[in-house]
């Protein structure tokens, strides 16, 4: 079975390095919203101080929404997925690998790049470092959840602004809790809770989520 | 057992259902005296399911999808029998081209590597396998069945070509109705 699991896990990294023009358009959806911002709203550096982490959390969200579709849309389409529900392997886990290659290809190229974009926004380093962990933290729910989404939109011709209706109502608890945390940084208060809290919607959401995708899956082939 | 029927008829939603793709409205199917969505594991080591859409991933070459096919449906497999498998289908040289290069027909010879392949399954359910073939292809896959059908397997398939095998066969006739 861990084999089946590696192979998944394998054939995603590649598939990922095969496409990776697709991937660049999150990336640069993402890059190109922040760099906008300072020259849409002025360059006065404490406007977007108390702006910048707001606006990196919903590029995240929005650019995460735009390359969520490639999780199993292509393998719906060729027919792979039905192979992958047929093998014996148990399919919350191959999921929960998909979901995590998912997120090493799409969403960890954009905290690599976000000091830089930090930087463009003029955020402090306690504030930098706080967004880094609720970066960490929430983009995993981000993947998790909005795979469940794109296993109920798989179906449909265009499911793509169905997907962002389904999912931004549900990713609002994460945006306040992630922002408060930066507010409370730039202010150089603890923020350990609002991770804590975080956190605890990931663990729920690792959980949880893989049969809830796998169910969704098997949900699209009738 | 071969399934026959004009267009429409609900042929390949007969074989979804058996595979337990889609779970059916009233009824179930059972494998070895076991409803198959409870014990969906055990019944799917058994299964191979051969549909419209291939599995085959279009941006990865043959090799890269039989071997992810192999693992992922706990096959032994080495490259060696994978460039065997390929030769026997007539796809010599085209091992590490990307499938989208390849030909239909082709396409489908990859997708058909599997039954070559995975020699533990007993239940075969295959949706119009020899779509995009030529006669070759045909032969070759004909010849499969039937050494499969000896060794005690079964087939459940549909086809609108006429049935050319040579061992004795279930018909199933569905009609198609409004």
């Amino acid at each position: 079975m861990s084999m089946a699991l590696k192979a998944v896990f394998e054939r995603d990294l590649a598939l990922a390095y095969r496409q990776r023009s697709e991937l660049m358009q999150p990336m640069m959806f993402f890059i190109l919203v922040i760099s906008l911002f300072p020259l849409g709203i002025g360059p006065n550096p404490e406007t977007l101080q108390k702006v910048g982490p707001g606006v990196i959390w919903v590029a995240a969200i929005l650019s995460s929404l735009l390359g969520m579709e490639r999780l199993f849309k292509d393998d719906y389409n060729d027919g792979s997925l039905e192979q992958i529900m047929l093998s014996a392997t148990p399919l919350p886990l191959v999921v929960l690998v998909k979901v995590l290659a998912h997120w090493l290809t799409s969403i960890v190229p954009l905290l690599l790049l976000s000091p830089l974009l930090a930087l463009f926004l003029n955020l402090t380093e306690p504030m930098y470092w706080a967004l880094l962990s609720t970066l960490l933290l929430g983009t995993p729910l981000l993947s998790l959840v909005g795979a469940i989404a794109v296993g109920l939109t798989l179906g449909l011709n265009r499911g793509g602004v169905l997907l962002a209706l389904l999912l931004l109502p549900v990713f609002i608890p994460l945006l306040i809790f992630a922002t408060a945390a930066v507010e409370a940084a730039s202010l150089q208060l603890p923020y350990s809770a609002q991770l804590a809290i975080i956190g605890a919607m990931l663990l729920i959401s690792l959980a949880l989520a893989p049969f809830a995708i796998a169910y969704a899956l098997r949900v699209s082939q009738n | 057992m071969y399934i026959k029927g004009p267009n429409g008829a609900g042929k390949t939603s007969l074989l979804r259902v058996l595979t337990g793709l889609v779970s059916p409205d009233e009824g179930a199917v059972l494998f070895e005296e076991q409803n198959i969505i409870k014990s969906r594991e055990q019944y799917h080591q058994q299964l191979l399911y051969f549909g419209h859409a291939l599995g085959v991933n279009r941006s990865l070459n043959a090799l890269e999808n039989l071997r992810f096919w192999c693992a992922q449906h706990g096959v032994e497999h080495n490259d060696a029998e994978i460039y065997e498998v390929l030769a026997l289908l007539g796809l010599v040289g085209l091992e590490d081209v990307t499938v989208s290069h390849l030909s239909a027909g082709q396409q489908r010879r990859v997708a058909l590597a599997r039954f070559w392949l995975q020699t533990a399954a007993r239940v075969w359910i295959l949706d119009e396998p020899f779509t995009a073939l030529d006669v070759q292809g045909i032969a070759l896959l004909n010849n499969r069945i039937v050494a499969h059908l000896k060794q005690g397997g079964c087939v459940v398939m549909t086809s609108h070509q006429a049935l050319d095998v040579d061992y004795p066969t279930k018909e199933l006739q569905l009609e198609y109705r409004i």
